[in-house]
């Protein structure tokens, strides 16, 4: 039998995963999931993604994917966004690189400028 | 609970379903593991979006993607280009659901979606509700938690008097006051019902919210019998309706799985259970007293009130029934308080109703609107208006116990009073539009033969007289009609209304009584002039050649089943009107439209 508390932890829990049928106004992170981003790993980046985002209780961050975004060199790429701001671009990614990307830009609202495109860019 | 990256839901309200949604899923699940995307997209089976003509439906989230009429080669699509490579397949979409320059809009702003406000029907098509956990996320059971840990009987009573909500099953009691008979009438066992035969013809809000959240009523019926004081409550809903009975039997073992029902409801001392009735489809059993009859194994037959249920009802217990919409509305009111209910609607008709639209209209399907929405909302910006710029003639409100309601009652904003005063009902809610291809005198008839095959027999003014109203409605549209027929339907109407013994007898000749209030000249064509201007009445009409516009080909006279046409060549040919059986098998075949139909 099932306790009220019991209640409210199932419908935390199941809210994570059902949320994502509401329209949601938070952060969007968006993976280029073209044959290139595809071939240079980016499902993988998407999985970490999603693990990160459900280990942190990241209720209003949406994944999504998207097709070529042009520079196929630097795949696997991912843009994110935050309402109100620029969308950021991150290229090369790994999973250690995500890691850090949910946890500095999606959680502290802090951009990792060392990977994104205009820094990675400017070192090669 | 794994999270996903995306949520396909497709349809499975029994609309979508008989058109093949189930096939589909199977297709995404195949297809899913083919690409090996299974682990990041999750197929949801969900009930009824409301949309039932443009299905089967299939939204993907977070998109919000809503792809219309889905067929099997489009899964293939969708997966490939949408769900693998992120681009959404927007010839599919449904095609109010993207703006001008091509963007999807999100769901409220579709024009079917945006003047509508989902209490009722507030999860289905949101959620799965084969699964418990999904309603419990969306706020479920927290109604019954909260009345069971922070409220008595009476505070439930007054919240409900409070929120000013009505019964949505068509006379429109008050469900505070009928929760309140049934906690203070005496007995050592009280039981709960609800009333799911939705028998109206058109009418199927009841089975969505059934197919779509059964949850919210089991949870409601609870709340009833702690409410009233009763340990065991019973749901009759139709055999004819086997997917909303299949989610209640899963919905009702997932619930008692969970302790939601049974012994110590939440370790609590409340103690309640459910079990599903099955109807055999008498329209009668729709009416209180029979459905009980019927429960209790009895002939669902009516009987005389009073008593009211409230005070002896199943087992000469008393007995709260409600019907389902009105259940589904009660852990929402629970939940955002009597304010936020009193806040929609009108004056006396509070909160939102449920109306399933049909007939002449584009959008057919589920609709739920606040209370005082007008009926011109409801038919030209929700239903999408009337097909081939057609004339709205009129609305059919309550099935055969409703009227009709011209065009120029187009504007009244519709609740339970103001319908009534135009002679017409709220009834369960089914709205069937007419354009002016339907006759008014065959609409009657139509209505008039359904109460008369569904009447019980039990009481002569039904029996008898709905009969004898059927037979001077069959005179008139034979063309037989004489001067005072129409003064007879109006007398006898009235006899029924008052002698009968149950609703349904009480409320069968509205359709007439209407009809002939509203379109008392087309009636009066038909005795008169013997013509039915909709063209609709067989007997009324002629099939004519036109002679300028004839070629003597002779098609006409070979595809005659019964030689009514004669001819010679170089010479018009002739309808011989006597013979002839009005079956229009020469018009459909002339190939120079030189038939006509007077």
């Amino acid at each position: 039998m099932k306790t009220l508390k019991e209640l409210e932890e199932i419908r935390q829990r199941t809210l994570e995963s059902v949320n994502l049928r509401k329209d949601r106004t938070g952060a969007r992170v968006v993976v280029g999931m073209a044959t290139c981003g595809i071939a240079a790993g980016a499902r993988p980046i998407l999985m970490t993604f999603l693990e990160e985002i459900k280990n942190r209780s990241l209720n209003d961050v949406t994944v999504t994917q998207t097709g070529c975004i042009g520079v196929c060199r630097l795949e696997p790429m991912v843009e994110v966004y935050l309402p109100g701001k620029d969308k950021v671009t991150y290229v090369k990614m790994t999973p250690e690189k995500v890691k850090r990307i949910v946890a500095e830009h999606l959680v502290n609202n802090q951009v990792v400028q060392e990977f994104t495109i205009g820094a990675t860019e400017k070192n090669d | 609970m794994e999270l996903y990256r995306s949520h396909v839901l497709v349809c499975g309200g029994t609309g979508c379903h008989s058109s093949g949604s189930g096939d589909l899923i199977d297709h995404f699940n195949r297809d899913l593991k083919k690409y090996g995307i299974e682990k990041e997209v999750k197929v949801v089976q969900t009930g009824c979006f409301g949309l039932c003509e443009v299905g089967p439906i299939v939204i993907v989230y977070p998109e919000g993607a809503f792809y219309s009429r889905v067929k099997d080669e489009d899964v293939t699509e969708i997966v490939s280009e949408h769900l693998v490579k992120g681009r959404i397949v927007k010839h599919l979409l449904y095609h109010d659901s993207v703006d001008v320059d091509h963007e999807i809009r999100s769901l409220d702003e579709v024009p079917f979606y945006q003047k509508q406000m989902r209490v009722a029907l507030r999860n289905c098509g949101v959620i799965n509700p084969e699964n418990i956990d999904e309603y419990i996320a969306f706020d479920g059971y927290m109604a019954l938690g909260k009345v069971l840990t922070e409220m008595t009987p009476e505070d439930v009573i007054a919240l409900l008097k409070e929120s000013g909500l009505r019964g949505r099953g068509g006379a429109g009691f008050p469900a505070g006051l009928k929760w309140e008979f049934t906690y203070k009438a005496k007995g050592d066992k009280k039981f709960v019902a609800c009333n799911a035969d939705e028998g109206d013809p058109g009418a199927f809000m009841d089975r969505s919210i059934l197919e779509g959240d059964p949850h919210s009523v089991i949870e409601a019926m609870t709340i009833a019998g702690y409410t009233v004081g009763a340990d065991q409550g019973y749901i009759y809903v139709r055999a004819e309706y086997p997917i909303a009975v299949e989610r209640l039997t899963k919905a009702i073992a997932q619930a008692r799985e969970y302790g939601l029902l049974g012994k110590n409801i939440l370790g609590t001392d409340f103690s309640f259970d459910l079990e599903l009735r099955l109807g055999a489809g008498a329209f009668v059993c729709g009416e209180e007293t029979a459905l009980l009859a019927s429960i209790e194994g009895d002939r669902g037959e009516p009987r005389p009130r009073p008593p009211f249920p409230a005070v002896k009802g199943l087992f000469g217990k008393p007995t709260l029934l409600n019907n389902v919409e009105t259940y589904a509305n009660i852990p929402q009111i629970i939940l955002k308080g009597s304010d936020w209910f009193q806040g929609i609607g009108t004056e006396r008709s509070k909160g939102t109703k449920v109306f399933a639209l049909g007939g002449k209209i584009n959008n057919t399907g589920l609709v739920e609107v606040p209370m005082g929405t007008t009926l011109r909302e409801i038919i030209y910006e929700i239903g999408g208006g009337i097909p081939e710029g057609r004339t709205f003639k009129a609305a059919q409100t309550g099935g055969p116990s409703g009227g009709c309601i011209p065009a120029e009652h187009l504007d009244t904003p519709i609740d339970y009073d103001s319908l009534s005063s135009i002679g017409s009902m709220m009834g369960s809610g089914g709205l069937i539009v007419m354009d002016e291809d339907n006759c008014m005198v065959d609409i009657a008839r139509f209505f008039l033969e359904f109460t008369v095959e569904e009447s019980c027999g039990k009481c002569p003014p039904c029996r008898i007289g709905t009969k004898r109203m059927l037979d001077l409605l069959n005179k008139i549209a034979e063309g037989k009609g004489e001067e005072g027929d129409l003064e007879k339907l109006e007398e006898l109407g009235e006899g029924i209304k008052i002698a009968s013994l149950c609703g349904l007898g009480q409320s069968a000749p509205n359709p007439v009584l209407s009809t002939i209030k509203y379109f008392r000249d087309e009636y009066e064509e038909h005795i008169r002039d013997k013509k039915c201007r909709a063209g609709v009445c067989q007997a009324l009409l002629q099939y004519i050649i036109i002679e300028d516009k004839c070629r003597s080909c002779g098609l006409c006279a070979r595809v005659c089943p019964v030689n009514a046409i004669s001819g010679q060549k170089k010479q018009p040919y002739v309808i011989d009107q006597d013979p002839c059986i009005k079956c229009g098998a020469c018009m459909e075949k002339c190939p120079f439209d030189a038939i006509v139909k007077r």
